[in-house]
């Protein structure tokens, strides 16, 4: 079986910039991947070198056995919700289902329908006038009503309050356990993955710590998943060498 | 994409067309009384001198509003490739930029090479098209008042479809600026990533190629004609004594009705530059004494200029070469959306 995602020595360099460093990974198909890190510890930059926004400046990426967004097929394969759920402010809601529809081949215009209606949108309500949850929900429906089978999410509920956040992640569980499909989503917040992911990354200052499913983790360290998260994150750096003019990352590009 | 294309620009569509039927009804409104004028003057069949005195008739007969209609038509004409150009060019990607939509655009299941060779080819065709309806409308409505501009009578200015002002606003090569600002603006948000910046960058620019374009390179598109004819000696506005030596300056009039007159060199009957001792008129009398002192000399003028023969020449080729600076750019901006931009 292909893998959802397999890197390897992956890294990408803003100048003198150190984003993400000699990243190798193998994701197998089928799980909901959770990956952690500090802010700035370059999550943003590893998931949208999968989803072909950003090229890599060394090493190579391949995302359901492809090359990110090298061409149609491997778009309409991979969904994505970016950082902050972004839609057009001007778009209604059902101006977005038909943007999915007119942009997608393999678009499930029911799947779209009925999540809107399970969720208690009005279809003529412009986007910019929504809750950032009902946003988050919104650019989920598009991202999975395009019938991907990788579903890349960045850090979508991170602005969310409580009760959006459980909302989001409940239809996001609802949906996966539904269908074969792979996920990977970013978080600072343990807590959140904890509900759903069964396996792990943890990227600290460019760097995969740890990688691996989530059972085999805990039963490794014997503690729990929090434990284990702060534990890799508070570990001094891989020794391998990083350029000395590289500052810790404080912000996503 | 062509109709997330349509959508995004719905708005700005049907304000544009909305600007354009208004004209058009008032252009339709005012427009046959201007043609009834000027063929009840026997304007559409005088040639040369016996057009003096009809156009005077026509001048005054038109009704107050039509000259402000005119020069107001001259204003649009000159604004529509720039507002194009700041509108819908500067904006395609930086706003997409801005409201940081491009992460959810190019994650659809289509490139984003075909997103902007699409949005590129269908909002080019639309500024192209907008462009072109407005220079239909206004070259309709303007064409008796350009052709009785363009009579030389007296000395009274005169104004030819070929020169610089007209020439940039009628017919065809608005369709070529249109193309060339849209381009131009789509380029600049590319490089500037803002919106701001890129109108700015974009009118700034636009306004520098569509002024200089038309002071100093239309001209040597197709070499210009020269001839010979006696100087006029009203038509000298200068003669002055340089170190004992007449230097003589004059208009340089022709003639010819619709010829773009670009330069003229005061020539002495062997055709060299006229250089000649100071006459005693010009030493101590009037300017007029001094004027009338050189007809002795039997000065002549060498003309170089376009023929009005060659609008249609000059159009053409001003448009072909505007649009095809309008696909280098987009081509640019589509290589630069390939290698950097991501």
């Amino acid at each position: 079986m292909t893998d959802a995602l397999a890197a390897s020595g992956l890294g990408k360099q803003y100048g003198h910039r150190l984003a993400l460093a000699d990243c190798t990974l193998s994701i197998p198909a089928g799980h909901v991947v959770g990956l952690v890190g500090p802010n700035g510890a370059g999550k943003t930059t590893l998931l949208h070198l999968a989803v072909g926004l950003l090229a890599a400046t060394s090493g190579t990426i391949e995302v359901l056995g492809g090359r990110p967004a090298s061409g149609p097929a491997q778009l309409a394969k991979v969904g994505f919700v970016a950082q902050d759920a972004p839609v057009y402010a001007g778009f209604s809601v059902l101006d977005h289902l038909r943007f999915g529809k007119h942009l997608n081949p393999g678009w499930d215009a029911a799947l779209a329908r009925d999540r809107i209606e399970a969720l208690g949108l009005d279809l003529r309500q412009r986007a910019g006038k929504l809750s950032g949850g009902e946003r988050a929900q919104l650019a989920l429906t598009l991202a999975l009503a395009k019938r991907p089978e990788l579903l890349v999410l960045d850090e979508p509920i991170a602005s969310l309050d409580p009760l959006a956040r459980s909302e989001f992640l409940r239809s996001l569980a609802e949906y996966t356990a539904a269908r074969q499909v792979s996920v990977i989503m970013s978080s600072h917040l343990v807590s959140d993955l904890e509900r759903i992911c069964d396996y792990l990354i943890v990227l600290v200052a460019s760097r995969v710590q740890v990688a691996g499913p989530v059972a085999e983790l805990l039963a490794s360290h014997g503690q729990g998943l929090e434990d284990l998260v702060l534990d890799y994150m508070s570990r001094p750096a891989d020794p391998a060498p990083r350029p000395a003019t590289s500052p810790p990352r404080r912000h996503d590009p | 994409m062509m109709w997330l294309t349509w959508r995004q620009f719905r708005a700005q569509g049907i304000a544009a067309a909305a600007v354009l039927a208004g004209l058009a009804i008032l252009l339709a409104a005012t427009g046959p009384y201007v043609v009834h004028l000027y063929d009840i003057n026997g304007l559409a069949t005088c040639t040369g001198a016996a057009c003096q005195s009809p156009s005077g008739t026509f001048d005054n007969e038109l009704p107050w509003f039509d000259p402000v209609l005119y020069l107001l038509g001259i204003g649009i004409m000159f604004a529509i490739p720039a507002v194009v150009g700041v509108f819908w060019g500067a904006p395609l990607i930086t706003r997409e930029i801005e409201a940081r939509t491009l992460p959810l655009t190019w994650n659809q299941s289509v490139t984003k090479t075909r997103w902007l060779a699409v949005k590129l080819g269908l909002m080019g065709l639309a500024s192209m098209a907008t462009a072109g309806l407005f220079s239909l409308i206004l070259t309709w409505w303007s064409s008796p008042m350009d052709s009785v501009l363009e009579i030389p009578y007296g000395h009274r200015l005169s104004f030819e479809r070929l020169a610089p002002v007209l020439f940039d606003t009628r017919s065809i090569v608005p369709i070529g600026y249109a193309a060339f600002a849209f381009a131009l603006g789509v380029t600049a948000g590319m490089l500037t990533r803002r919106t701001v910046s890129a109108m700015a960058a974009t009118l700034g620019v636009f306004a520098a190629v569509q002024f200089a374009w038309a002071e100093w390179i239309r001209a040597h598109l197709i070499p210009p004609v020269t001839t010979i004819v006696p100087l006029n000696l009203a038509d000298i506005t200068q003669a002055a004594t340089r170190g004992g030596f007449l230097v003589v300056n004059a208009v340089p009039i022709l003639s010819q009705q619709g010829a773009w007159v670009l330069s003229g060199q005061v020539i002495d009957t062997a055709g060299h530059p006229f250089r000649a001792p100071a006459t005693p008129a010009c030493q101590t009398a009037s300017f007029s004494a001094c004027q009338a002192s050189l007809g002795q000399f039997r000065l002549r003028d060498l003309i170089s200029y376009e023929p009005a023969s060659r609008f249609w020449e000059f159009q053409w080729v001003e448009t072909g070469i505007f649009l095809a600076a309008a696909l280098a750019l987009a081509g640019l901006c589509v290589w630069w959306l390939i290698r950097r931009v991501a």
